[in-house]
């Protein structure tokens, strides 16, 4: 069915399509889904992806930008030499697909162990930390004028947002409690310059190939804020996926990363990255005891969720490690 | 008094089969389901193993700790608000040590292939 309505939507904005093939849900919860499908051209089959909320579910929750801004961040940091998916088409009510946009598909891989052990990935993982702070640069580098509108986050806000969070799930984790006050203490304030925020830069988000970073995905949390949150995050241990020894996503050093981001002519402030990846630690605890909620309370009461839940300790263990190191 | 086989017995026996005659049969999705599946049992049974131990310990750490007794959540919850309050931190004597071995025990249950439990394992001799 979404077959022949992604046929006639296509139709109408890309000369010479005839129908789309192969369209297939690579991930979806109630609320947000993504497809992939071929566009059927006569010069040969395009590429794309479909993100949306599908009819019935406008409003985006919480924190998300939304699909809108989404697609015209997207757009903005494609044309702005970023590698980033070029935006086909915004949906409109026409269309009867819900909200949301079309964007060329990018090939590559996205799964961490992969790109952290695979033969194909060998030439590229050395200067990955690099080419990252260098993309970081250019996120935070795009013109504030011409975003969407954003949520604007600070330091002290988002401390308040994880102890309001930890504190609804009402149960005690005396290491959080540990790591908000350390927040608390160590809070640098506003950053001098406010700029785009990506707000969830790290693997998953990032579509690899041989030859490096070849896509910047999943605007969802975007906002306007400190730009080293963003170097903080990708440094969160979670995100190594093992190669503990490498912060930044298990392929490279934090001077690597910033040697990328200074290149791009931005100045990285390590003493803020070290502040942003113990926030960036706690939310990912934070967010695990989330899935343990939504996986008792939700519809969705899936294995998945559960054994997430299971993961909070893993953000304990990488908070102590970072608050309290243990004399070696 | 309950029967035997024990709880851990009957998790065990459950995961080996789901993980030597059922893995081979499922792919795709499923496999990936599947594989989830079997860590969960495999959780389960290391905390049926260990947990009590591991709950008497740190139980009495907390009681040591905090001057009083109580449930293990109550004292949790007591800890966790001292150090909310800053009536506790990490130059109170035992504080740092009580964090980390409840933290590790955590971890032996939740993910002992965890590289950073792995190392401060290692670091630590055990």
């Amino acid at each position: 069915m979404i077959e022949a309505q992604l046929g006639r939507c296509v139709a109408a904005w890309c000369p010479g399509a005839t129908g789309v093939t192969g369209a297939a849900k690579l991930s979806g919860g109630a609320s947000q889904e993504t497809w992939t499908f071929d566009i059927v051209h006569p010069d040969g089959p395009i590429g794309a992806i479909l993100r949306r909320a599908p009819p019935g579910y406008g409003a985006s929750p919480g924190r998300a930008a939304g699909l809108d801004a989404e697609a015209t961040l997207m757009q903005l940091a494609h044309d702005a030499g970023l590698p980033s998916p070029r935006v086909l088409h915004v949906l409109t009510p026409e269309d009867d697909l819900g909200t949301g946009f079309i964007m060329q598909r990018v090939e590559g891989e996205t799964i961490a162990r992969k790109i952290l052990r695979d033969e194909q990935f060998a030439k590229a993982r050395p200067m990955l930390a690099r080419q990252v702070g260098g993309i970081a640069a250019g996120i935070h580098g795009l013109d504030v004028t011409k975003l969407p509108k954003l949520r604007q986050m600070t330091s002290t806000k988002e401390i308040a947002d994880l102890d309001r969070e930890y504190r609804s799930f009402g149960w005690p984790r005396p290491v959080f409690e540990l790591a908000l006050r350390w927040l608390r203490d160590h809070d640098p304030g506003p950053s001098a310059e406010v700029t785009l925020v990506h707000g969830d830069f790290r693997h998953g988000n990032l579509i690899i190939g041989p030859d490096g970073v070849r896509a910047v995905l999943d605007w969802e949390l975007a906002h306007l804020g400190d730009p080293m949150e963003d170097l903080g995050w990708v440094c969160v241990n979670s995100w190594r996926f093992g190669e503990i020894d490498k912060p930044v996503g298990g392929f490279g050093t934090r001077e690597e990363l910033f040697a990328g981001y200074e290149a791009a002519g931005r100045r990285a402030d390590p003493e803020r990255v070290k502040f942003w990846e113990v926030m960036g630690t706690l939310r990912w605890g934070v967010m695990c005891c989330g899935m343990m909620q939504r996986f008792r309370q939700g519809p969705d009461h899936s294995m998945e969720r559960a054994m997430i839940g299971r993961r909070s300790s893993e953000a304990e263990i990488d908070l102590l490690r970072l608050l309290a190191p243990r004399e070696k | 008094m309950q029967d035997e086989p024990t709880p851990v017995e009957l998790t065990k026996a459950v995961a080996d089969f789901l993980r030597h005659d059922i893995t081979p049969m499922i792919s795709g999705h499923n496999a990936f389901k599947l594989r989830v599946a079997i860590n969960m049992l495999d959780l389960v049974t290391r905390q049926l193993t260990q947990q009590q131990g591991s709950d008497a310990a740190e139980s009495a750490r907390l009681a040591q700790l905090l001057g009083m007794q109580g449930s293990l959540f109550d004292l949790n919850r007591e800890l966790a608000d001292r150090i909310g309050k800053g009536e506790l931190d990490l130059t109170t004597p035992g504080l740092s040590e009580h964090l980390w071995q409840t933290t590790m025990d955590k971890l032996a249950v939740d993910q002992p292939n965890y590289a950073a439990y792995k190392r401060e394992l290692g670091s630590k001799g055990g």
